[in-house]
This record gives C-alpha cells, sequence and structure tokens, in this order.
C-alpha cells in the first residue's frame, strides 16, 4: 500500500493524474450542464466515436503522419546543415539571419494557397508546409551551440594548429547536439500544425481534411482526430526525448539525481 | 640553477618579447582600443620558469595570447625559439583557470584530444591509439589520476579537473607550457597541492613555462624568476630571482627568505597600483 501510495504521488504519475481529471471534469461538465455534442461531445462521447470510425480516423491519420514526419525528418537535415554553417561563419549568421526571422514570421497558412498554385494539393503541400514551419528552432539552436564554444577552448585548440574544421568537428557539433535535440522536441509539434493546417485547405486525405469535412456533420469524429493528433504528437514527443536521453546523457548530469532527491 | 637560466636568458632568450604593444579593438592612432601593453620587454629562457604576477587587468593574460600567438602584437616583435611569431605556435600547451573540459569525453579522452589535432601525433593517432592511451594513463598517474581515466570530467571534483587540464596540456609534450591563473578557482588546500604537482612535472620534464597568477606566494614557490607587470598599459617594472632550492616544500613555505621574498613583491605590486 506504501510503495503504491508513493507511485501515485510520484512525478511519473503526476501527467495521467492531471489528464484523467481533466477528463472526468469535462465529463462531468457535459452531463450536467447537457451540452449538445453538436458543440462540445463528452469524452465518453469521443472515445465510441474513435472506436466506431477507427478505419477511417486511422487512414487519415497515417497520412498526416507520414507527411508530418517526412516534413520533420527534411527540417532536421535542412536545420542541422544550415545551423552548423550560421554558428560556425559570423559572416553567413549575419546575412541570414533577418531572412531567416522574415520567413519564420510568415504565417504558414499564408504560404499554403502558393504551395497549390505551384504544386497542387496533397501529400508535397503538407510535406513542405511540416517543413518550413519546423525547422527554425532547429537551425537557431544548433547554431547557437556551435556559436558558443568557449573561447578558450578555441584557443587551446587553435594553439595545437587545430583548423575550422577541426574545432567544428571535435567541439562545435558535440556540444551543440544538446541544443538540437532540445530543439527536435519542439520541432516535430509544430511539423503536426503545419501538415494539418496545409490539410485543412489542401488535401483530400489525413486529419486537417477529415476534421474540415466533419466540422458541419460529424462533431464527435473530429474531436477524435483532434485528439489523435494530440496523441501521436505526445507519442512522437517522447520519441525524440528518448532520443536525447540517450546521445546526450552527459548535459543531463545530475537532473536524474535531482529528481530523485526531490521526487519523495 | 637558476642563476643558470637567467644567464640562457640574456645570450639568446627563448621566449623573447621586445618592446610590445598591444592595442585591443582598433589602432591607437585612431583613439580607440585599449592599450593593454606597452614598450613591454621579457625574455624567457629555455626550461626556466616564470611567473608574472600585477595587478588585475594589467594584461597579464594579453602576454600569453601573444607568446602562444594567438594575438598578434601591434607594435614590437614577439620571437620564440629564434623565430618571430607570426601565427599560432604549435609546441604550445595550455591551461586557464577554468579546465573546460569536453563533458562528453571520458577524462582518458580530454587528455588524448591534442593528440588527434597536433602533428605529427594526429597523423599516427588511429593506427596508435592504445600506445596514445598508455601514454596518457601514466601521464594521469604522476598527477595521481590513476583510476580516473574512464570517468566523465563532471564526475571530478574542481581540482581533479585541473589536474587533468594539465595534463592535456602537457600530453603532445610542448616545449613551452602557459598557464593563465590555473588554480585560481581552487581552494587553498588543493591549491597548494596542484603546486606540488606542477613543480614535479616540472622538475621531471623540464618544460618552458610561463605562470600567469595574482598569488605571489604561488609564484615564489613555483618560479625561477618572478616577473612583476605595471598597472595598463602593462610593462615590466621588476624581474625577481627566486633563487630558494628545489624541490621546494610546503612546510618551507614559512621560511624567512620565501616570506622575505613574498614581501618584496608585494610592496612592488602595491607602489605600481598606487601609480594608477
Amino acid at each position: 500500500m506504501g510503495t503504491f501510495w508513493r507511485f501515485l504521488r510520484s512525478p511519473a504519475f503526476a501527467p495521467w493524474l492531471i489528464t484523467a481529471g481533466l477528463l472526468l471534469v469535462w465529463e462531468a461538465y457535459c452531463r450536467l450542464l447537457d451540452v449538445s455534442p453538436f458543440v462540445l461531445p463528452a469524452p465518453t462521447t469521443i472515445a465510441h466515436s474513435m472506436v466506431r470510425f477507427w478505419p477511417a480516423i486511422w487512414i487519415n491519420a497515417e497520412q498526416t503522419l507520414f507527411t508530418t514526419v517526412a516534413g520533420f525528418a527534411l527540417a532536421v537535415g535542412f536545420g542541422l546543415a544550415l545551423g552548423v554553417a550560421i554558428g560556425a561563419s559570423p559572416w553567413l549568421y549575419q546575412a541570414l539571419y533577418p531572412l531567416l526571422i522574415g520567413f519564420n514570421a510568415i504565417p504558414k497558412v499564408a504560404l499554403v494557397p502558393v504551395l497549390i498554385v505551384w504544386v497542387g494539393i496533397g501529400t508535397i503541400p503538407a510535406i513542405i508546409t511540416a517543413f518550413s514551419i519546423s525547422f527554425f528552432p532547429i537551425v537557431v539552436n544548433v547554431a547557437t551551440g556551435v556559436a558558443t564554444v568557449e573561447p578558450e577552448l578555441r584557443d587551446v585548440l587553435r594553439s595545437l594548429g587545430a583548423r575550422q574544421r577541426d574545432i567544428l568537428v571535435k567541439v562545435a557539433i558535440p556540444r551543440s547536439l544538446p541544443y538540437f535535440f532540445a530543439s527536435l522536441k519542439i520541432a516535430i509539434t509544430l511539423a503536426f500544425v503545419g501538415s494539418v493546417i496545409s490539410e485543412t485547405v489542401a488535401a483530400n486525405r489525413g486529419i486537417g481534411y477529415l476534421m474540415v469535412k466533419d466540422a458541419g456533420e460529424n462533431v464527435p469524429r473530429m474531436f477524435a482526430a483532434l485528439i489523435l493528433v494530440a496523441v501521436l504528437a505526445v507519442v512522437m514527443y517522447g520519441v525524440a526525448a528518448l532520443v536525447e536521453r540517450r546521445f546526450t546523457h552527459w548535459a543531463t548530469r545530475g537532473v536524474d539525481q535531482a529528481g530523485g532527491t526531490t521526487g519523495f | 640553477m637558476a642563476g643558470q637560466a637567467a644567464a640562457q636568458a640574456t645570450a639568446s632568450p627563448f621566449v623573447d618579447i621586445a618592446d610590445v604593444a598591444l592595442t585591443y579593438g582598433g589602432a591607437a592612432a585612431k583613439g580607440g582600443g585599449t592599450l593593454a601593453l606597452e614598450h613591454c620587454t621579457l625574455g624567457v629562457g629555455k626550461g626556466e620558469f616564470v611567473a608574472v604576477v600585477g595587478p588585475s587587468g594589467c594584461g597579464k593574460s594579453t602576454l600569453l595570447k601573444l607568446v602562444s600567438g594567438l594575438h598578434p602584437p601591434s607594435a614590437g616583435r614577439v620571437a620564440v625559439d629564434g623565430e618571430a611569431v607570426t601565427r599560432p605556435l604549435k609546441i604550445v600547451g595550455m591551461a586557464f583557470q577554468n579546465p573546460i573540459m569536453l563533458p562528453w569525453r571520458t577524462t582518458l579522452a580530454n587528455v588524448l584530444l591534442p593528440l588527434e589535432i597536433v602533428e605529427p601525433h594526429r597523423s599516427r593517432f588511429r593506427r596508435e591509439r592504445a600506445a596514445y592511451a598508455e601514454r596518457a594513463r601514466r601521464l594521469l598517474a604522476t598527477v595521481n589520476l590513476a583510476g580516473f581515466e574512464e570517468r566523465f570530467p563532471w564526475q571530478l571534483s574542481g581540482g581533479m579537473q585541473q589536474r587533468a587540464s594539465l595534463c592535456r596540456a602537457l600530453i603532445h609534450e610542448p616545449e613551452l607550457l602557459l598557464l593563465d591563473e590555473p588554480f585560481a578557482a581552487l581552494d587553498a588546500f588543493t591549491r597548494e597541492e596542484l603546486w606540488d604537482v606542477l613543480q614535479a612535472l616540472w622538475l621531471e620534464r623540464r618544460f618552458t613555462c610561463v605562470l600567469v597568477t595574482h598569488d605571489l606566494r604561488e609564484a615564489v614557490y613555483l618560479a625561477d624568476r618572478v616577473v612583476v607587470i605595471s598597472n595598463r598599459p602593462g610593462r615590466v617594472v621588476m624581474e625577481q630571482a627566486v633563487g630558494l632550492p628545489r624541490p621546494r616544500r610546503l612546510a618551507n613555505a614559512w621560511d624567512r627568505d620565501f616570506v622575505d621574498l613574498v614581501h618584496v613583491l608585494r610592496d612592488k605590486i602595491s607602489e605600481v597600483r598606487q601609480a594608477a
């Protein structure tokens, strides 16, 4: 009983506790005030709809998952390369930063009509939108990691005859990895936003498409699709966090111990 | 011994800083920039241990950048081993107040880092990794870090990290070791312990060493000669030979002649600070 009680109060269980509580309040609100399922369906109604329409939802979710991961993968490759380049060269940094910030400020919804003109509708614009919304945090984070190598360490290496490439490979890139992995967690959730945005306007398949289609007629299924996107994003975030822990355990040193002492 | 080194220094100093000036941030002629050093002249003999002391901000660290070739002088000439320094030297080892070990590498891999970069080790490194690792282990053992090779730097104490940092500075057997307040961040006991570690390394290997410090006891304990630099713009205002026999012992660090030397330096620095 003691260990079970301790588990219930532990930080590991906290997200489940809070999520369950939220669903409970939601359910109670819908039932007590008799809210119409066309305005806000109760969690049980959504769950029921999720099971009932699972094949249709999953076909669309698969599409969204695919475009998101593809756009995200492109963002990782492009973001890494550009981030290292910008971080290593102050000239490039100065030259490209205003452009990057400007591009990032453009609402990606506004980009979709342009993409329709250029590449039509469907998978490609969704991938491009996911890519264009998620590469920015990767670029900025990697550039920061690369650019902030300790000057003394740079001196040590240069006094050994190190070339710029040596400093990049031996120090700058490894030390930017924690920044990189931190940005992946942001980028993967943004990629979902990008692909769903594109699908609402320019697709015949995908969660975004399904939601627009269901908006007037099948609201519980719309919510089911919405929640599935959220769940997928949390899962992908978890994968990114796992990869981060695996590769940069040295950067989160002390966090584990700290968690151990503050947890009861 | 110190006399012999000094004699060498007058003949043809291994490190020869002649009437050097250095301005940071633009030419002095334009009125901008900070004049860090001016008319600075200093010779260091081969195998000599020189400590540089002075008020803070007087350009002590700048001096090391000049000698290592990381920064060119604005005026004057810097030569090492008879050749003018025009780019970073490769016969140099450096250590700083911050040990800046790479946290993703083990202590052993950190110590090996210079060998992956400096020639001729660089091209041999892959083939002879085992031999190099053995060399690094032996060096770590001489500073009492045997058994910590596979630990990560952040698992070591500050003093241990600084010892590993010394090993990294020495692994490629540099002829010239430049130390910029390497023990300043350590507690008094660890600092004194590391004086002995450094002294033992120097007595064994006899590299030329320039130690920048603001700890006068540290300077007297370790150096053959202590150089006092004036307030900015820095220039050499005093050179004090330290004739104490080696190896020096902490037990003797409160002896009359030791303390007298510290006082002489202290008085000079007070005088220099007043002048500002």
